[in-house]
């Protein structure tokens, strides 16, 4: 694929390397000091560093002047931008101010519902849902122009990427879905976390038999397990995440002193068998509120150094 | 039809408890389909504010009246040579039924006696559902006769979103994922392959957005 941003992320994939992403999460407070720790820990050892957007709803700094920080520090943020909280005004008006610090990738997301943070009592918007968001950016990025139709001065050049869950229902339009995003304009797909790996690779093989691997680059999403508590929490707690009854088991079987280890050693075989899927363009290591095992992570998976590109 | 909630008689008691005549006005449209504001709903909150006063050994005056509709002129203008009989109305019509009281008989307060919902269907005898924000420009043509600005939590308009788990919605497994709704229906009607066709950004203008809005007919109009 032909490189169209000045995206390090985007350069590295069409250069054929494995990406590797993480991401930070803002904190609930003004300390810059924060996010600057985070990305200090994993900088080294990633290609570009999400930074989430009032994840699931809870009131935090925002994305935006969290990604401001790191292009600060010489880092390649990625912007994520939930359809919840803003119009159309305000997306297009974010996605200039962070155009204007050569903030160079977007996730476009919808955002977890608010009833699930501190303001579920607040209004919602989604004015766009995040597949319109992808138009939005493309449509300011490649035409130059804003929704409203008046021309941009210095439009935004973005990467553009979206989430995917191949483990949400239904199954059979999960598939069709990517291939909305593809048509959307969706340039490359962070996954959710992925246990399940048969159907991940079921998934996988569906959407390259319609040709959609050859428009997508796809980062495969893996989170390690911290304890056994927390690969049943994700089993049985959170929507749309797989966990193999195997899996929870064979953290469940670990000494409790080293579970957190064989979370770690299970990331890492995950991301080895992924390195051999065909698809699979780089990974998204999402280390929640343990972003010190990152370069671990990165490191035992064969996947360090990082390339440089120019 | 336009789906109604009781409030809580405590509420309604703290609206007009300084009045001492007092007309409950019901309506005989939506709210009574829905057994909140019909002429049962009428006696009911009226007898038990009868109760209320007369433990507080206040001497009320409360009459009940439910007229056809409270959304129409000619319905309204029913009560015009008794309205001067009381100091307050609780209208149990819809909070549309409210306001045009209001407008018509501008010196005298209306309290609203309900609290309006949604516009929805009686899916089984005390069991009201949404169906329609009333966005003022229809997609269901689209989308297999489901509506997912009024159905999904987050009125996804390409759907569903990560949330959606065994067909139901994220914020409460009560609730069906819209857009299951809408791909089984496609699938029923043959239609499927229509769902990987992009719903472009959608104009707010004739939703809330736009402001209050209204429809004028000329065709109908004298």
């Amino acid at each position: 694929m032909k490189v169209k941003t000045p995206s390090k992320l985007e350069k590295i994939l069409a250069a054929g390397h494995y990406a590797v992403t993480s991401e930070v999460g803002p904190p609930r407070g003004s300390d810059p000091e924060i996010i600057i720790k985070k990305a200090e820990m994993i900088k080294n050892h990633v290609d570009a560093i999400n930074v989430t957007d009032n994840q699931t709803s809870v009131t935090r700094m925002c994305s935006l002047a969290a990604c401001i920080r790191l292009k600060l520090m010489g880092l390649e943020p990625v912007i994520q931008m939930v359809t919840r909280d803003r119009n159309r005004i305000a997306l297009q008006s974010d996605i200039l101010g962070a155009a204007s610090y050569d903030i160079h990738n977007i996730l476009c997301l919808s955002g977890d519902h608010q009833s699930f943070g501190d303001c579920a009592q607040g209004q919602n918007v989604h004015d766009l849902d995040s597949m319109q968001l992808i138009q939005t950016v493309r449509y300011m990025r490649d035409e130059d122009k804003f929704l409203g139709g008046g021309d941009i001065s210095r439009p935004p050049k973005m990467f553009v990427g979206a989430a995917a869950n191949p483990f949400a229902d239904p199954f059979e339009i999960r598939v069709p879905r990517l291939a909305k995003k593809v048509a959307a304009g969706v340039e490359f797909i962070q996954t959710q976390c992925i246990y399940n790996m048969e159907k991940f690779e079921l998934w996988l093989k569906m959407a390259g038999d319609r040709g959609l691997l050859d428009k997508v680059y796809i980062l495969a999403g893996v989170t390690p397990f911290k304890s056994a508590g927390m690969a049943r929490y994700m089993k049985n707690r959170v929507p749309g995440i797989e966990v193999p009854d195997e899996l929870v088991k064979r953290m469940a079987d670990t000494p409790k002193e080293k579970q957190s280890e064989e979370g770690i050693n299970i990331c890492i075989e995950q991301i080895e068998h992924l390195k051999g899927v065909e698809g699979v363009h780089g990974f998204h290591v999402m280390a929640i509120e343990w972003e010190e095992m990152v370069p671990d992570i990165v490191e035992r998976s064969g996947l360090y150094p990082r390339p440089t590109v120019d | 039809m336009i789906v109604a909630d009781k409030k809580p008689i405590e509420e309604i008691i703290e609206e007009i408890k300084n009045n001492e005549k007092i007309l409950i006005l019901g309506c005989n449209e939506c709210v009574t389909v829905c057994e909140a504001g019909g002429k049962k709903e009428v006696g009911v909150l009226a007898s038990a504010l009868r109760m209320y006063f007369l433990n507080q050994g206040k001497e009320v005056k409360i009459d009940e009246i439910t007229l056809e509709r409270q959304c129409d002129h000619e319905y309204l203008e029913e009560i015009r040579d008794k309205m001067d009989q009381y100091d307050a109305v609780v209208s149990i019509a819809c909070g549309v039924g409210v306001q045009f009281m209001a407008e018509k008989y501008h010196s005298t307060p209306v309290y609203p006696g309900v609290n309006t919902c949604f516009l929805g269907v009686t899916e089984e005898r005390g069991l009201w559902t949404e169906r329609c924000q009333a966005c003022g420009h229809c997609i269901l043509a689209s989308t297999g006769g489901i509506c997912p600005v009024a159905r999904c939590a987050k009125r996804v308009l390409n759907g569903p979103c990560g949330g959606s788990a065994k067909g139901k919605c994220e914020i409460d497994k009560e609730i069906d994922c819209a857009w299951q709704l809408i791909i089984d229906r496609l699938k029923a009607l043959d239609r499927l392959d229509e769902y990987e066709a992009l719903c472009p950004l959608k104009d707010w203008s004739t939703d809330r957005a736009g402001g209050p809005r209204k429809v004028v007919r000329e065709d109908v109009q004298q």
